[in-house]
């Protein structure tokens, strides 16, 4: 059953493709190459003039888990102007800043996103994120497990077990969990506050254990290393937020000693102190940082102005800002010895100092890092701004009339102190299907999505290519999944679901005898039930997992 | 191996027991031809749930067996008619919600849980300033104040000896360092004494007036002076020795029980909790507990919550969420008669049985459901984590567990039955 796109302009930059006719070929939900001149083609779309690029994928993005379903539940306002009526196909729901589940993944698809990675997976919150993303229909997902600040692995740190016995502990991590990946937020910061540590440099002691935010990221990082885990080690960093962390930005990237390291949401921590309020962009020097050290790799976390809600693993630094919710209302919860979270929601004001210039800081650093294969395109959703505001951001990025525009109409101090104004590079098409596609995908390993090459996932998304950059990209005119037509004109056609990608790392079972006497001693679940079975996400979940391979 | 089997006898370890909200899930479970006998871990009111032998029954229209499939067509024609069904009770798993809320918004129906009022006054809380809460392994291993306020956690049997006196703790706690104070009514202190006989400290109230102590706790711990002898007939110096402790302690809890604390406004004494525990955060650590979630009410709460974006109740009869926690209880909306049809789910127990009501009413109940009336369709159901696998979610909305099926029951799930009712809609 052969589906032929044809005279469309192909961006396809893992084959080096950018902006060429191609006709590009679907069989069996997989990209092909052009079958025999006898191969009945069943259906035919003609892509005149449009633009075709694989479906897009959002490598940070808060979709599922406790802490985005506590944001829900605390904000009904959120949710009241943008309810989102039942159809003949989808299911009803609401956004905005906090959507649920089956919305969002309507509304992904409809933005031509075919991929969506949850980035804050807590080990004992594991279960509940994977139902989530279960119910998050139309996109593919997976989730990357959280260490750090975890009793037994700061245990382990502290008694300084060898690095193969912490690479064991990872790795059972990621096969207990069902995860993609290992992220690490605030390296034992979460841990530190319960104690009643109030904040850690990358230098200082967690009063319990006596080890750095320094140990746990080069050990994380090694054991990311020695299992083979495609996705560098996914880190948000210490001191999110605070002015003058640039520093510790570029400390954390000296920390690693090349390793590869994957700086998320890195907006928030490029801030200098520079000025009349002490509050400046870093954004040069951490540009400049990221180009020189080819290991890293960056996703840029933009704000963007309006309502939204804040919610994080960084259960220290939501306290920190707890003061400045808007509106009026807070979480913070420590979890099971393991993890925390804070939700805390907030508005980014253009006229407000600090808010414009993380603007423009944000705008600085995709604009400054030179190469678009270690930059992602993400907001932090829903902690910048939602992901709903990605083709707005698109255009930011792509046009520099429009951007100059924006940058005219925030607070006057804020743009006077950014050097957003003196920088003219516009992304291009190309650019964009690097930074949301191709990029993305082999950062995480997905051989064969985030390109149109044969053999490829017939993940596409068909755009017209209008002069506004937001309306391009805010609606296509054709989506495809697995090479089924999903979306039309941005709307829902049919409703599909996506696969949970996973990996298998290789590790020593052994450390499974000193975890089982572990959680029999301290825990309040049984070692058993706390690893989640296949069955979980295939039965009753969302029908299929792809696991994917080790390096 | 959590299963071990002989001829005619299986052993399941590691069993979650899904009867109250705390979800333990160390029972070990012998299955002897179909009879369950709980070995190790057992409460009472696991073995009296998991103990009993499954009723016989038969799905019923209008009092009368039917076979299942007939059932399932006469719920079908009944919500078909109907305008605006409730679908309410919602005692079932993560599965049997998901159906739930897929049925809801296919007839724009409200949805409601059994424990709905104590579900609604934390979410009050959560929707107006917030809080800052735990979990129970956070309490096992550090707290050193837990403060039972308007509760005594005897509906939840286990949770002194699963998070309270432990043999070991991970930062060398130890049980003689923790101190327990109830607050409140009638409370049974006994769970409360140390292993070593070292006892708690109880402050006698009414319920309605523990809201007033812990403001007077809170004002004591800011350092004001309070020009009183005495709140709630607990003198001032009492309640200084306990504020003193507040601000000395390492990490203290406060737990209450929504459901207990059955009193008008009862959010906005959860809310005195949360605000003390805020304000003593600013200086040490502190967190809220909350001990509810029985009949799955976490998990429905929670898929709602996922699903809709609005954690319960919520109406879809316009054909979008709409949330309303208190205009939508089961009892207003039928005393208002804002529905047409009741569609109550029981499938843990038969404590809370549906409301007797003057329109088509279908009820998916335990097999020994004892009903005042009769209901227009009954179907009896399996119970997840006995008869059938499936998925909880535990009372601090974290840490989610696996259900078993330790036997083979003839009922079918409400996530199997309601599967069936939207496809054939």
């Amino acid at each position: 059953m052969y589906i032929k796109l044809t005279n469309g302009i192909v961006y396809d930059p893992v084959h080096g493709i950018n902006g060429e006719h191609r006709d590009i070929y679907i069989n069996d939900g997989y990209i092909t190459r052009k079958p025999s001149s006898n191969t009945k083609i069943c259906k035919t779309y003609d892509m005149k003039g449009k633009i075709i690029m694989a479906g897009a994928i959002d490598i940070h993005t808060h979709i599922g888990g406790g802490k985005i379903n506590i944001a829900r539940m605390m904000l009904p306002e959120d949710h009241a102007a943008d309810l989102v009526e039942k159809t003949e196909l989808t299911r009803s729901g609401c956004g905005y800043a906090a959507p649920s589940t089956l919305t969002a993944g309507y509304r992904y698809a409809e933005m031509g996103y075919t991929a969506c990675f949850e980035p804050a997976m807590l080990p004992s919150n594991a279960r509940q994120t994977h139902m989530e993303m279960a119910d998050t229909p139309m996109v593919d997902k997976g989730a990357y497990a959280m260490l750090g600040s975890d009793d037994f692995f700061l245990r382990m740190l502290a008694s300084k077990k060898d690095q193969a016995a912490i690479s064991d502990y990872v790795g059972w991590t990621i096969n207990a969990t069902q995860a993609l990946g290992i992220k690490v937020v605030n390296p034992g910061g979460i841990s530190a506050f319960k104690f009643n540590q109030r904040k850690l440099e990358l230098d200082e002691l967690n009063q319990y254990y006596g080890v750095s935010p320094r140990d746990i990221l080069k050990s994380l990082a090694r054991a990311v290393t020695e299992l083979g885990i495609p996705h560098p080690l996914h880190v948000h960093g210490c001191n999110l937020g605070v002015p003058g962390n640039l520093n510790t930005t570029l400390e954390t990237i000296r920390a690693v000693d090349g390793m590869r390291m994957h700086l998320t949401h890195i907006q928030f921590h490029s801030y200098g102190t520079e000025g009349d309020k002490n509050f400046s962009s870093g954004a040069a020097e951490i540009a400049e940082a990221v180009n020189k050290n080819p290991n890293i790799s960056i996703d840029v976390g933009q704000i963007l102005f309006g309502q939204t809600v804040t919610a994080s693993g960084d259960s220290q630094h939501q306290y920190a800002g707890h003061w400045h919710a808007d509106p009026k209302k807070w979480v913070i919860m420590d979890i099971e010895c393991d993890a925390g979270c804070g939700v805390v929601p907030f508005k980014y004001r253009d006229k407000n100092f600090v808010n414009a210039l993380q603007w423009a800081i944000g705008l600085e650093i995709f604009l400054l890092v030179d190469d678009p294969w270690r930059v992602f395109l993400t907001t932090d959703h829903p902690n910048g701004a939602p992901f709903t505001s990605y083709p707005h951001l698109i255009r930011l990025l792509m046009d520099r009339s429009f951007r100059n525009d924006m940058l005219s109409t925030i607070n006057k101090e804020a743009a006077a102190a950014s050097t957003l104004a003196s920088i003219d590079r516009e992304y291009s098409l190309y650019d964009i299907a690097i930074m949301t596609r191709a990029a993305p995908a082999r950062s995480l390993g997905l051989k064969n999505r985030g390109h149109l090459g044969s053999g490829a996932v017939a993940d596409i998304t068909v755009y017209s290519n209008h002069k506004d950059k937001e309306k391009m990209f805010s609606k296509p005119d054709y989506v495809f999944k697995n090479g089924e037509l999903i979306v039309r004109n941005g709307k829902i056609v049919k409703v599909v679901n996506g696969a949970t990608h996973t990996l298998r790392p290789e590790y020593d079972n052994g450390i499974e005898k000193s975890l089982k006497r572990y959680f029999d001693d301290f825990q309040t679940v049984s070692l058993g039930n706390f690893k989640i079975d296949d069955d979980e996400i295939v039965e009753h979940g969302n029908g299929k997992i792809i696991v994917q391979p080790c390096m | 191996m959590d299963k071990t089997s002989t001829n005619s006898s299986t052993i399941n370890k590691d069993v979650t027991c899904p009867f109250c909200g705390i979800l333990c899930d160390d029972l070990v479970i012998q299955n002897q031809d179909e009879t369950l006998k709980i070995l190790e871990n057992g409460c009472p009111k696991a073995v009296a749930s998991f103990e009993t032998k499954q009723a016989i029954s038969s799905p019923k229209i209008n009092g009368k067996n039917v076979p299942l499939s007939d059932a399932i067509t006469a719920i079908c024609n009944i919500l078909k008619k109907s305008h605006n069904p409730l679908i309410a009770g919602l005692g079932t798993d993560v599965g049997g919600m998901r159906q739930v809320m897929h049925l809801a918004d296919k007839t724009g129906a409200i949805v409601d849980h059994m424990h709905g009022n104590a579900l609604i006054r934390n979410s009050l809380v959560l929707q107006d300033l917030g809080w800052i809460t735990t979990t129970m392994t956070e309490i096992r291993n550090r707290a050193d104040l837990i403060i039972f306020a308007g509760t005594d956690a005897r509906n939840y049997p286990r949770f002194f000896e699963r998070t309270i006196w432990n043999k070991k703790s991970m930062f060398k706690l130890k049980n003689e360092q923790r101190q327990i104070v109830y607050i409140g009514d009638k409370l049974n202190s006994k769970a409360g004494t140390s292993p070593n006989g070292k006892p708690p400290t109880t402050l006698n109230c009414k319920t309605e007036e523990i809201g007033e102590v812990i403001s007077g706790l809170h004002a004591l711990v800011t350092g004001a002076t309070l020009d009183v002898n005495e709140i709630a007939g607990i003198k001032i110096k009492t309640l200084q020795t306990l504020a003193e402790q507040m601000k000395a302690a390492k990490y203290g809890v406060i737990v209450w029980s929504p459901a207990e604390l059955d009193i008008p406004h009862a959010e906005l004494t959860i809310q005195n909790f949360c605000e003390i525990v805020k304000y003593l955060t600013r200086y040490t650590r502190f967190a809220g507990f909350s001990l509810a979630g029985n009949d799955g009410a976490t998990s429905a709460n929670s898929v709602c919550a996922w699903q809709s974006g609005y954690p319960l109740r919520v109406n879809f009869n316009k054909g979008y969420p709409e949330y309303d926690a208190q205009r939508y209880s089961t009892h207003n909306v039928l005393k208002n008669k804002e529905v047409d049809t009741l569609l109550w789910i029981s499938s843990f127990s038969s404590d809370v049985n549906s409301p007797r009501a003057s329109i088509p009413t279908i009820v998916l109940g335990t097999p020994d459901t004892r009903l005042n009336f009769k209901p227009d369709v009954f179907i009896p159901v399996s119970t997840p984590g006995v008869d059938d696998t499936g998925q909880l979610l535990r009372t601090d909305s974290v840490v989610s567990l696996p259900l078993k099926k330790v036997r083979q029951s003839p009922y079918e799930s409400v996530n199997t039955i309601l599967k069936q009712v939207i496809e054939r809609m």
